[in-house]
Parts: structure tokens; C-alpha cells; sequence
């Protein structure tokens, strides 16, 4: 049957049919199981994460003794300050925001001019270009750790080593396959009629990319950068490789080193603090997150 | 490099995309070197940082090297890290952890992505709060869920199973307890972004297929396993071998809860890489690092290619 002619209020059906929402005892029992389910994802999703406010702003003793305690016995907000200052969080909390802000920088660039060069100019080799940065995706990174170590080691042509320069994250990041294979995808379905309108009022191909891809590629940009400020935020064996001086460090590499040496309720305001921007990113940019979160099934279809 | 342990999602890439239309080349005359210019930036970043390190890891698994001189040795790295009594342990725990995720991690987001996926108000709120785990930084959850796990009878989860009489538990003091411990978290950690592909994929099982179950007086379960699940089909085959792969690199969570102990019984194949290449006391052992990850990678990439082998026809 031809779906255009069903009606309509029946096109956004799940497993559960119309007929049977209308049922009470049906309606009854669904509505305990997703009350249900609301509970537990509550307090598994955003529960650990309620305990750690309140842990970051508990005194060391309450947290040890009760830990479950709803209300604490006293509220100590200098732990958050302590953990900003004297433990300099800031420093690291900046120098991931850096790590963050290169790694975008460097993906985009490569991502978009790589997808133009590859999907709208289309060079002779392009297919090879293109089947060789596929195929690294097949390779475990892994298998990179040491060779890529290496080479920030001792770069090709630079003569000095990256290592304890943010270089060493940023530069390697830009290899990154997804993100050039994401970005191609996207150009290969824009409609190739405006390039060739643009080049017949006498774009060239600079003026094509600055002007009119890269202004319709507003969502795939999105994503990537969602894909690149996260995947930075969360890296940890990489930084940690690479960065050995401790004051280049962002706060995945440092928060494990710095518990031995400072307080509990201080250490877990410092957690605290390290958890609230991709949180409040997340909250922000929900609709973009759960998108991107959802594109392999999106397009496998 | 990206985080070994945030593997991007190459399911968007298993399956063939719907094939681009095909285009004529444009701007004809400027081929050559605009186009040079603008391949660039990927040609330097993935010879310097990609391919040429991939190379050079398959070089570097046949030479012993202590960065200043280098020689051939063979297969001598393969035999030394094959006779390593601590690899046998490692490839075991790695199995164990994958078995255990697979129990704990695989089920979990199907059933919670089909109930939710039945949500008719606030669905966004089901979604935001099953993802949020998954934008907490790995280290931070890894760190506050070690303090969660805190073997005294006033930790976290301790105090919470003694309201109803358990415990106390020592949690990842104990060998037998540990892998389990871990693998919770890491469950905790990453199911959200399972459910939200789950869910993606369940938009787009067509209605008629449950008007057609109906019509046949099917109950709700039976649209599930009858309509719902194998319509699933390709999206399951595909996180599944994704998830093996993932477990089979795990890092974060043995190395930070427990080091690899108690006992070794967390030891992992990655984390003997590491202790391989940048814990050794006589300088990096980079021959057998590399060694392990690329015989790691070899049994990686026969298994997914005896998987999709096996599994052929159920997708389609």
C-alpha cells in the first residue's frame, strides 16, 4: 500500500498500535513501565552526577563517613575556589580548552578542504586518495601508538621534537579518517547545479569553497566539531604520552597524578569542574549531540 | 592521534551509501594545482601522522631499537612477546572483559531503547538523561566511580547495598571482582550511545509491518520478536562487532581503577602494550609494543572479516 495514502494520524505508529493506546489497562501498564524507566534512568544517568555536586561542596568527613547523606552537615563552597587556585585547575581546565580549540581547528581545516578537494574538484587520483584514508580506519589506533609516538619524537623536517608542545595533539589529530570521509559524504550530495551556476558567473574554485560550500555545510561542521571538542575533552593516553611537563597538561592527564597529593573534598570539586562544560555543551546543543550520536543508524537505514 | 579508546563509529561506513550521482569534473583547466592546494592539508597530516607511521609500525615489529641505533632482528619480538608467561593473562582478561561487557553492555540498550522508543511525552528527557553518562569525561567517571567503589562498609555502593543486607563488598581489591567492577562502569560509560543509534534505527522500521503483524492478531511481544527485532537486524550485527572490537582495546578503566592488579587480574592487551613501549625500566621495548599491537590488529581484522563472512545473508 502506497503510504502517501494512509491516513495521517496513523504514520508515527510504534510497536504498541493506536488501537491498543486507547485501551486503559494497556495504557495503564505502559505508563508504569516508562514511569519506571524515567526513575532508573534518572538515577543511574544524572546520579552520579548529583552526587558529585553535593560532594563537591561537602566537607571531606561528611562525604567519608555518609556518604549517601542527603544534606551535609556543613556546605564548604571554599573547596570549589581551593581547587580553581591553589591546585590550579584553571591551568589545566585552560590548556584543555587550548588542546580542544586546536584539535577543531586542525579537524576542520583538514575535513573541509580534503571533502572539497575530493568530492567537488575530483582530482584523477581522488579514488586512491580516498580508498587509502578509508582504510585507515580499519587500523586500531593502537597499532599507531608507538610509530605516531616516534615521529613527534623526531617530525619529519622540523628538527625538533613536539614532545611538551601542544603541536604533538594537535597536528596528529587532523589524520583522522571519519571526520574526511563524514565531510565528503556531505558535499557528494549537495546539488553540483549551484557550483556550476557559481563557475559560470565567474567563481573560481576559492571563491566556490569560501562562499558556497562551506556556507551550506553548516550542519556537517556542526557535527564534526561536536565529534572534535569531545573526542579532545575525553583523550587521555595520547596527552599523557606526549605532554610530560606537567604545566602543559589538560585535566584528563592531571586529575588522576593530583589525588595522591591534595584533599578528598578538594579533588572531587575538581571533578566537578572538569565535568561541568561538556555537560552544559551537551545541554546546550542537545538536538545536535543526539544526531550525531544517532548517525550510524541513521544511515544504515 | 584520536583517543584509542573513543572509537568513532564505523558503522556510518559499513554499508555502501547511496551511490553520489555522477558528476562531471568541474573546473576543468584549474585540475592540478588548486586542487593540490586544497588537498594539502590531508595529504601532510595523514603521510606524516598516518601512513607512514602505519608503515612503519609493520618495520618497527621486526627491529629491536633503542632510538639511536636500530637493527633487523626477525621475528624475534613476535617469539619474545608470544613466550611472555604475562600475555596469556592478558589475552584471557581481555576475553573476559569482552564476555562480560557483551553480558552486561549488549542486552541493556536494545531493551531500554524499545521501551523508549514507545515514549510519547518528554521523549528528549529519556534520551538527554540515558546519553549523559557519555559526555562525562571517561577520567572523571573512572576516578569518582573508584571512590564509589571504596572497599569500606561506609563507600558508596557499599553503604547502598547494606540498607538491603549486603556487603560489604571489596570490589576492585578483589581478583575475582574487579573485571566485573570495570566492566560496569564501562557500561555505565557507553550505553547511552548504543541506545541513541538503537532508537535512530527504530524511527525507521516502516508502520505497515506492525499494521501487517496485527492484522495476523500478533500481541505486543510478539511485533517485538516477530517485526521490531529483526528489523534491527543490521544495526545489532554491526554494534556487536564494533563492541568486541572496542573491548578488545580496552585501556582507561584497568588503568586507572586498578593498575592491572590486583594479581594481574586486570591486566589487559593494551595495557601490556603500554607497559611494553613506556614502563620499562630498560628504556621502551618499541620492537614488541609494536609487535603485540599489530598481531592484536591481525586477529581483529580476521574476526570481523570471518563475522560479516558468517553473518552475510541475516542483514538483508
Amino acid at each position: 500500500m502506497a503510504r502517501s495514502r494512509r491516513p495521517v494520524e496513523q504514520e508515527d505508529r510504534g510497536i504498541i498500535s493506536l488501537a491498543d493506546w486507547r485501551r486503559p489497562s494497556i495504557r495503564r501498564s505502559t505508563n508504569l513501565v516508562h514511569g519506571v524507566l524515567l526513575v532508573v534512568l534518572f538515577v543511574v544517568g544524572l546520579g552520579p552526577m548529583l552526587w558529585l555536586a553535593k560532594a563537591a561542596i561537602t566537607p571531606t568527613q561528611d562525604t567519608i563517613r555518609t556518604p549517601m547523606a542527603l544534606w551535609p552537615n556543613g556546605i564548604d563552597l571554599d573547596n570549589l575556589a581551593e581547587a580553581w587556585n591553589r591546585v590550579e585547575i584553571s591551568t589545566y581546565f585552560g590548556n584543555t580548552l587550548i588542546l580542544a580549540v586546536g584539535v577543531w581547528v586542525v579537524q576542520i581545516l583538514v575535513s573541509t578542504t580534503a571533502g572539497y578537494a575530493l568530492s567537488v574538484l575530483r582530482p584523477k587520483w581522488g579514488r586512491i586518495i580516498t580508498g587509502l584514508v578509508l582504510a585507515t580506519l580499519f587500523v586500531p589506533s593502537i597499532v599507531l601508538l608507538v610509530p605516531l609516538y616516534l615521529t613527534v619524537l623526531d617530525p619529519p623536517l622540523l628538527g625538533t621534537s613536539l614532545i611538551n608542545t601542544f603541536w604533538a595533539v594537535w597536528l596528529p589529530a587532523g589524520a583522522n579518517a571519519f571526520n574526511v570521509m563524514l565531510v565528503k559524504r556531505f558535499f557528494d550530495n549537495l546539488p553540483f547545479e549551484i557550483f556550476e551556476a557559481a563557475r559560470v558567473d565567474g567563481a573560481g574554485p576559492y571563491r566556490l569553497f569560501w562562499s558556497i560550500v562551506l556556507p551550506m555545510s553548516k550542519p556537517i561542521l556542526g557535527v564534526v566539531s561536536v565529534f572534535a571538542i569531545i573526542a579532545s575533552w575525553k583523550d587521555f593516553l595520547w596527552p599523557l604520552l606526549v605532554l610530560p611537563n606537567p604545566a602543559l597538561q589538560p585535566l584528563s592527564v592531571r586529575l588522576p597524578s593530583i589525588q595522591r597529593f591534595i584533599e578528598l573534598d578538594v579533588f572531587l570539586a575538581a571533578l566537578a569542574i572538569s565535568t561541568v562544560i561538556p555537560v552544559v555543551l551537551f545541554l546546550v546543543f542537545q538536538r545536535m549531540f543526539l544526531n550525531s550520536a544517532g548517525l550510524g543508524g541513521a544511515v544504515k537505514g | 592521534m584520536t583517543d584509542t579508546l573513543v572509537k568513532p563509529d564505523l558503522s556510518v561506513l559499513a554499508t555502501p551509501p547511496p551511490a553520489p550521482p555522477r558528476r562531471r569534473r568541474i573546473f576543468r583547466w584549474f585540475r592540478g594545482i588548486h586542487t593540490l592546494v586544497f588537498l594539502l592539508p590531508l595529504l601532510v597530516s595523514f603521510i606524516v601522522f598516518s601512513w607512514i607511521p602505519i608503515g612503519r609500525a609493520v618495520v618497527m615489529s621486526f627491529q629491536k631499537t633503542n632510538l639511536i641505533t636500530t637493527q633487523f632482528v626477525g621475528i624475534e619480538n613476535f617469539e619474545r612477546v608470544l613466550s611472555d608467561p604475562l600475555l596469556g593473562t592478558a589475552v584471557v582478561n581481555t576475553l573476559w572483559f569482552a564476555l562480560l561487557a557483551l553480558l552486561f553492555g549488549y542486552p541493556l540498550p536494545l531493551i531500554t531503547a524499545v521501551l523508549m522508543s514507545e515514549v510519547k511525552r518528554a521523549k528528549g528527557l529519556f534520551s538527554a538523561l540515558a546519553y549523559l553518562p557519555v559526555v562525562v569525561p571517561p577520567v572523571v567517571a573512572v576516578l569518582l566511580w573508584k571512590f564509589f567503589y571504596d572497599a569500606s562498609p561506609t563507600g558508596v555502593f557499599n553503604e547502598i547495598l547494606g540498607y538491603v543486607g549486603l556487603g560489604p563488598f571489596p570490589w576492585l581489591q578483589d581478583a575475582a571482582s574487579a573485571m566485573p567492577a570495570l566492566v560496569v562502569e564501562a557500561t555505565w560509560a557507553s550505553a547511552g550511545g548504543t541506545i541513541i543509534i538503537y532508537l535512530a534505527a527504530l524511527t525507521s522500521v516502516a508502520p505497515e509491518l506492525y499494521d501487517a503483524a496485527e492484522v495476523d492478531g500478533a500481541s505486543i511481544w510478539k511485533k517485538i520478536w516477530h517485526v521490531t527485532l529483526p528489523q534491527l537486524r543490521g544495526v545489532l550485527l554491526i554494534t556487536f562487532i564494533l563492541q568486541i572490537i572496542g573491548t578488545a582495546q580496552v585501556f582507561l578503566e584497568p588503568y586507572l581503577f586498578t593498575g592491572g592488579g590486583p594479581a594481574n587480574s586486570t591486566i589487559t592487551v593494551l595495557l601490556l602494550i603500554y607497559q611494553y613501549a613506556f614502563q620499562n625500566s630498560l628504556g621502551g621495548d618499541y620492537g614488541s609494543a609494536t609487535a603485540l599491537s599489530i598481531m592484536l590488529a591481525v586477529v581483529l581484522g580476521l574476526l570481523t572479516a570471518v563475522y560479516f563472512r558468517l553473518t552475510k545473508g541475516w542483514s538483508s
